[in-house]
């Protein structure tokens, strides 16, 4: 399968890349590592007029100490954020679920900028950053601007990116002391999440949910009956609740529920807390 | 809308050997290996990033290449299956193959290689449960695995 044809440009610098993205408008999409948008171009799913090829922006490859935060440049590979000592040190949930992601070759080519820029709630990783409280920077004509991630995913592949603005860095909050979980449940070690669940403790606890509805989820139910007081099995009952989950080849809504119950009770113990 | 399609001129050193081609920039890595440079020791399987047969080393490391534009590779170096031996001598990882009969039907067995390849530049000494989960990229629809592991046991062993 091929895509179909389209205009290739690529970008210099941050700031010329939002210079092509003002010139080609809606007819543009960006291009990182590719591995969530090739797949949908040779599906015909995207035909995108002019791809805007960023993967050469080095300085966006990288980890560094940011004070309280870690910053992730966009382009940073999954494998890099797997190994990294930083974040293993710092916010070892999000070192640890880079390792998730898809296999070895994926993770050496997929972004965490085109993850989380994609907007699949069925990935992981976006899930993860919505639990530990991320923060999205986003570089446009009008300069910088941080969007949490609570306000980043808005709809299915849909963020608060616009048409004209650059995913240049994730910084993460550094959690050494929290407890953390991330279960995710597939059928071939792989694919996609049929459903994943995070918990991430430090002090109170933070629950998300992959592939639970068309944006990554906070599951507040449990998160509102462990303050409670509740047991972590009372409490991972409600784990389904205020979702909508999608119904698919790999299972049934109510099929999906069960399994976040099931994951988020197992998060929680992980997670110790 | 209508595509004003510009072919791009891309240089890539496959196997040590330096190319120049122009490309459609809609070129797949491995439709360029396949059918400009002849290289069709990487296969196509499922085309669709998930089997692996079309495993190449892009810098080094292990990329599925139905999933990576030509023109990304432009200025990079890339290791194909061809390029492995170093003349009559096949690398490790081949030579395990060879030894604990790695393969059944053969097709995805080129990929199986660049992707033990790439895994053991990264971990040397893998145990077994490592390997496995270093090649879960890669399907054998032969399902013969219990060698493919032992061949790559045996490389991280006779490297």
């Amino acid at each position: 399968m091929i895509p179909a044809s389209f205009e290739y440009v690529r970008a210099e610098s941050v700031d010329h890349a939002v210079s092509l993205l003002q010139e080609h408008g809606e007819e543009a999409k960006l291009l990182a590592g590719g591995h969530s948008l090739l797949p949908l171009m040779k599906l015909r799913l995207a035909q995108p007029g002019v791809l805007i090829d960023i993967g050469r922006l080095g300085d966006l490859a990288n980890i560094r100490d940011d004070g309280d935060m870690v910053s992730i440049g966009a382009l940073t590979h999954h494998a890099q954020i797997e190994h990294s000592p930083l974040l293993r040190q710092e916010c070892r949930v999000v070192s640890h679920t880079a390792g998730q992601v898809g296999d070895l070759q994926v993770r050496h080519r997929g972004t965490i900028g085109g993850s989380v820029a994609h907007g699949d709630s069925a990935s992981d990783l976006p899930t993860v950053l919505l639990a530990v409280d991320a923060v999205m920077v986003a570089h446009g004509p009008e300069g910088t601007r941080e969007i949490p991630a609570s306000d980043f995913f808005t709809g299915f592949w849909e963020t608060a990116l616009t048409d004209v603005e650059l995913l240049t860095t994730i910084k993460v909050p550094k959690l050494p002391n929290a407890g953390w979980s991330y279960q995710k449940f597939n059928r071939r070690a792989q694919d996609w999440a049929i459903v994943g669940a995070v918990a991430v403790k430090n002090g109170t606890t933070r629950i998300g949910l992959t592939n639970m509805g068309s944006i990554p989820l906070r599951a507040t139910a449990v998160e509102a009956a462990l303050q409670a007081g509740a047991s972590l099995s009372d409490a991972a009952a409600v784990a389904a609740e205020g979702t909508n989950a999608p119904a698919d080849v790999n299972g049934s809504a109510a099929y999906r529920e069960h399994l976040a119950r099931v994951l988020v009770r197992r998060a929680l113990e992980e997670a110790g807390s | 809308m209508a595509i004003a399609v510009v072919n791009r001129r891309i240089e890539v050193t496959v196997n040590g050997k330096a190319h120049v081609d122009e490309v459609e920039p809609r070129t797949l890595l491995i439709q360029y290996l396949r059918e400009n440079l002849d290289l069709t020791g990487s296969h196509v399987g499922c085309d669709t990033s998930n089997c692996g047969a079309c495993t190449v080393l892009l810098d080094g490391v292990s990329v599925k290449s139905c999933t990576v534009l030509a023109v990304q590779a432009d200025e990079c170096a890339v290791t194909t299956i061809e390029g492995l031996a170093d003349g009559d001598t096949f690398h490790p990882v081949q030579q395990g193959f060879v030894e604990k009969h790695g393969l059944q039907c053969g097709y995805c067995t080129p990929g199986m290689i660049m992707a033990a390849v790439s895994l053991l530049d990264e971990n040397p000494h893998p145990t077994e449960q490592e390997i496995r989960e270093g090649i879960e990229g890669n399907l054998c629809r032969c399902t013969g695995y219990k060698n493919i592991v032992d061949a790559i046991q045996w490389a991280a062993e006779n490297s």
